[in-house]
């Protein structure tokens, strides 16, 4: 399996076969998948679309290019891809699910629209099965570049091709495994992006939450060493000046509203939301965006952009 | 699949509701093509012939022309829906206030019904008896049917140009009460154009008063005012079909269409309930008779033939005040003192007022000379039916 520590490895030996191999489609497929695995989806669009485009034939790297739109949001574009995969392979039960639950989304979206209520708070991305293996096996591809095994260029250029049995990403790529096993890994990742994704929510109403109640050492608390302060001032001035605000009004109230997290790496990510702030002095609403940066297993604020 | 059946619900509901005032409307005439009731219908179409992914096509054409045309993504959301599963009705939004969709659903019906019966080139609006040589055209709005219908003066015959979805008052038609959010009934015209830099939002590419209330509402003592046609907001294609205080309102890319055909203090904007039509020989025939008591109404003026003459003027007439005999009176001790007229009417207009009573607004150049006064004025009446005869029932300077 693809396991996180092992993700950098297995993305240089696939690019090393790629350096020989550059249209390889079954190399390609596979760094698509290393990619959405190391949460690097924009990278992965790339891989998946230019294949696509290469071999507009082969059903997987529609599907699989669909699931990271509608992970970022993107359901007409998932959707244009999946209706791709299902003419290419009318009986893909996959990507048939996936856009029936593309269809859903969409259709939530019209209908939001056409009673006039905010979508943009409609709960979570859509989450679709991803497609581990190229069943087809870019057998075009094979046939150009005369290799009748579309499955042994992937192994072979892991270079553990004897060895199979015990190399992380070569394991997951053979034709023996199933479909749904192998999409295992990434709905797994799925899983830990949505349980980051929790963590950083339950960040940020703490954080609020601090405030609200007022303790200061606990909200500056949330604030990473390296925190950008507002205005470039010393970080100690800063603090200062926080303190003295909190310190000020008699009650703080600190909503935080449909917030958003995007997540850019293993240690990076932001938050967005609605700030409704109101004291006995004064009552605001606007919107926030907290970059947020993980030190020792927990959630710091780099930096604070009110938009 | 189930959301046809949704859609042919649809469609016998509203046929129920035409039923008693379809007299024969049928094949759309070629020159009326407005966009969006084409791609709707079309979508509609393939929708009944279960071709979804075609309607859906057509669905998202007509969201990129119109991207804010809330009833459009109404039909997306469902097409897409039924992708996965039969829908059982029109319109199936899992949340949301059920007023929103209620309209959206009457805006559909609403523009199925008239998609799928355009007036028909061989019959033309019992309203428009004769439009006058300079009045270009003239509009009959259709309040159940939430629609407005141009029509062009074809030497004197109203020929159909096109029509529109419109959207009228809150609580129907047969307005009486400033505030009581109806749209008045009644023959009209148009008074003044008010451009969209005067005006807020609200009023969308534009706004056009008419000139309710007339003699007739006046003399029922209907009040209110500020009837308009007028724009549509930007943040929405239309609105639902019972949504103004009591003006019609088009969407603007349909008002600026409208607005380069309307003659300030000139263009006649009939109002009815449910528009009745009739066939060219009853258009005709109706026009003619009318025509004729009007003549006979002049000539025996002309002749001085003055108890002859008050024959013509109906038991209830009134105006300015007097009541017939009043007005009989006066008129006797007027024509006594002459020896001759001279009476020349030209330049006629006669607007039937919609609705159940018999009722025409006429109006006219009258040229007037006597052996002892002339004068020219523009001259209205309301004729009306009393014992199955046409009576004046009002006169007075237009």
């Amino acid at each position: 399996m693809m396991r996180q520590g092992q993700l950098p490895q297995s993305l240089e030996r696939v690019d090393k076969f790629l350096a020989g191999k550059p249209r390889d489609a079954q190399g390609r497929f596979l760094k698509g998948l290393i990619l959405t695995e190391m949460n690097r989806p924009s990278e992965a669009i790339q891989v998946f679309a230019k294949l696509s485009e290469d071999y507009p034939e082969l059903p997987e790297p529609y599907n699989n290019l669909a699931v990271l739109y509608a992970s970022q949001g993107q359901y007409e574009k998932a959707r244009t891809a999946l209706e791709s995969s299902i003419r290419t392979h009318p009986s893909y039960a996959t990507a048939h699910e996936n856009l029936g639950d593309i269809y859903a989304k969409l259709a939530s979206q019209a209908y939001d629209k056409a009673l006039q209520l905010d979508s943009s708070n409609t709960g979570a991305k859509t989450k679709l099965a991803m497609i581990g293996e190229m069943i087809g096996g870019g057998t075009s591809a094979a046939r150009a570049t005369s290799r009748p095994d579309p499955v042994k260029p992937a192994e072979a250029a892991l270079g553990k091709t004897a060895d199979a049995g015990k190399a992380g990403v070569v394991a997951s790529a053979p034709k023996s495994d199933s479909g749904p096993k192998t999409a295992e890994p990434a709905v797994k990742a799925g899983g830990e992006q949505r349980a980051e994704s929790e963590e950083l929510v339950k960040t940020v109403r703490a954080w609020a939450n601090a405030w609200a109640k007022k303790d200061v050492q606990g909200y500056l608390g949330y604030y990473a060493q390296d925190f950008k302060t507002p205005k470039g001032e010393a970080r100690d001035e800063w603090e200062k000046a926080r303190k003295q605000r909190i310190n000020a009004p008699k009650k703080i109230e600190v909503g935080i509203e449909s917030p958003k997290v995007s997540i850019s790496g293993d240690n990076a990510a932001s938050v967005s939301f609605r700030q409704n702030y109101r004291s006995d002095v004064i009552k605001t609403s606007g919107t926030k965006t907290l970059v947020m940066v993980k030190a020792n297993g927990k959630w710091l604020i780099r930096e604070e952009r009110v938009n | 699949m189930d959301l046809r059946r949704g859609f042919s619900n649809l469609l016998l509901a509203g046929a129920f509701c035409l039923a008693s005032s379809l007299i024969g409307l049928s094949s759309p005439p070629a020159q009326a093509d407005q966009g969006t009731d084409n791609l709707l219908g079309k979508a509609f179409e393939e929708i009944e012939n279960n071709r979804l992914d075609q309607a859906l096509v057509h669905v998202e054409a007509l969201l990129r022309a119109k991207p804010n045309f809330r009833l459009a993504y109404l039909i997306k959301g469902d097409l897409l829906l039924a992708r996965g599963r039969a829908l059982k009705t029109f319109g199936n939004p899992p949340q949301g206030p059920s007023e929103r969709l209620d309209d959206l659903r009457a805006e559909a019906m609403a523009r199925l019904q008239a998609y799928r019966q355009r007036p028909s080139q061989d019959q033309v609006p019992r309203y428009l008896m004769q439009m006058r040589e300079d009045q270009r055209y003239a509009i009959v709005v259709d309040n159940k049917r939430s629609r407005l219908y141009l029509y062009q003066n074809e030497n004197g015959r109203p020929r159909f140009v096109a029509d529109y979805y419109i959207s009228t008052g809150k609580r129907g038609g047969e307005k009486t009460r400033e505030g009581d959010e109806k749209t008045p009934v009644g023959v009209y015209h148009v008074t003044a154009s008010l451009p969209r830099k005067k005006l807020s939002d609200f009023y969308g590419s534009g706004a056009f008063p008419i000139s309710y209330p007339n003699e007739w509402d006046k003399r029922h003592g209907r009040n209110g005012h500020g009837i308009w046609l007028h724009g549509t907001p930007s943040d929405t294609y239309s609105r639902a079909p019972r949504a103004s205080n009591g003006c019609v309102v088009l969407a603007n890319a349909d008002l600026d269409a409208l607005s380069e055909k309307l003659q300030i203090g000139l263009t006649p904007v009939i109002i009815s309930e449910q528009v009745e039509w009739l066939s060219l020989d009853d258009w005709t025939a109706e026009r003619d008779a009318l025509n004729s008591e009007i003549e006979r109404w002049r000539s025996d003026w002309e002749g001085l033939d003055t108890e002859t003459y008050l024959t013509h003027y109906a038991k209830n007439f009134s105006a300015d005040g007097e009541n017939l005999s009043e007005w009989a009176r006066h008129k006797r001790q007027v024509n006594s003192g002459k020896s001759w007229i001279k009476l020349k009417l030209s330049n006629f207009s006669m607007f039937r007022n919609p609705g159940k009573d018999e009722l025409v607004v006429v109006t006219f150049d009258q040229d007037y000379r006597s052996s002892n006064l002339s004068n020219s004025m523009k001259k209205r009446q309301y004729w009306t039916k009393e014992g199955g005869k046409w009576r004046i029932v009002y006169e007075g300077a237009a």
